[in-house]
């Protein structure tokens, strides 16, 4: 029996450089591909959404992915929403850090303990999700081929003219 | 022109997947939070990816330094999208070609060597905004 791609978690982390809670989404996320589930899990880089990469937004097209945001702008979530598909959950940081007030990030450069207290609980629940995500029955998503090459982007050119191709062959 | 240049944004790219993001990342904080701290500020990518008014205006009125990790170079084409001007344009792999003694493994928190290469990285990123802020620096360059 041929060995099948293992179905894998994209981990999409905001940027937030302004900010510390955005460090801390990086730090979690961090966490999460290296020590809490290394096997199931992958990351994206949020900017090669509008960057125009296409195996990153392919990825998040037909794989679960969970977005990690710093605060409620949610850019991460947002941005995975728009280029590619909705994101299986959403994670803010800010929202999570309400519980723990004890545990705050020394500065946006340097976590600091309680800072990477935090990035741990909030790695924690990350991997909670991507076990009950993985658990779930795996649902195909039927993909139109137009979206799916994202037609008009400089890039699909060729790709493109094929789909119209294609398309005037069958009308005529 | 002056007011272009009373302070620069220092914009490294969110790369969380290899060395040379964090390394980026690092730079630019140790400038802005340190070196350079009372001229200089970053702002998230990401705002910017997703068109944030404020974000957009912030890269249109100040001088900026992109910081990228990885030859897709997301930090320049975002702020080059959003309608800013870049300066310069760094990469850590000039740095890292420079200094190939030092070898970063770790990504998350860097270690030594890592953080060798974000303290030259910083050095250079604080040369170029001291020439920004001098007024000397003229058009865009591939440092």
């Amino acid at each position: 029996m041929p060995a099948l791609p293992k179905r894998k978690v994209g981990i999409i982390s905001c940027s937030g450089e302004e900010f510390p809670e955005g460090s801390v989404s990086r730090m979690a996320a961090r966490i999460v591909l290296e020590e809490l589930r290394p096997d199931t899990t992958v990351t994206l880089c949020l900017p090669l959404f509008l960057a125009g990469n296409q195996a990153e937004r392919a990825f998040a097209k037909f794989y679960p992915t969970i977005a990690v945001d710093g605060c409620d702008k949610r850019c991460a979530a947002r941005a995975t929403a728009m280029y590619s598909a909705e994101p299986a959950h959403v994670i803010v940081v800010s929202e999570i850090a309400k519980r723990y007030p004890e545990l705050k990030p020394e500065s946006r450069a340097k976590l600091g303990k309680g800072g990477m207290e935090l990035a741990r609980l909030v790695a924690e629940e990350i991997a909670q999700q991507v076990d009950e995500i993985l658990a779930k029955p795996y649902v195909r998503r039927v993909i139109p081929i137009e979206e799916l090459l994202g037609s008009g982007e400089p890039g699909n050119a060729a790709a493109s003219s094929l789909v119209d191709e294609k398309r005037s062959q069958a009308s005529s | 022109m002056a007011a272009r240049r009373d302070r620069v944004l220092i914009i490294p790219c969110s790369g969380i997947g290899k060395a040379f993001g964090t390394i980026g990342r690092e730079a630019a904080y140790m400038v802005t939070d340190d070196l350079r701290k009372d001229c200089t500020d970053t702002i998230c990518l990401s705002l910017l990816v997703m068109g944030d008014e404020e974000a957009r205006k912030r890269v249109r009125d100040k001088a900026v330094i992109t910081v990228d990790g990885c030859p897709t170079a997301c930090a320049r084409k975002n702020v080059e999208t959003a309608g800013g001007t870049v300066g310069a344009a760094l990469r850590v792999v000039d740095t890292y070609r420079q200094h190939h003694e030092f070898k970063p493994v770790a990504i998350a928190e860097l270690d030594e060597a890592g953080q060798e290469l974000a303290r030259f990285l910083a050095d250079e990123i604080t040369a170029v905004a001291d020439k920004m802020m001098e007024g000397d620096h003229a058009g865009t360059s591939e440092a």
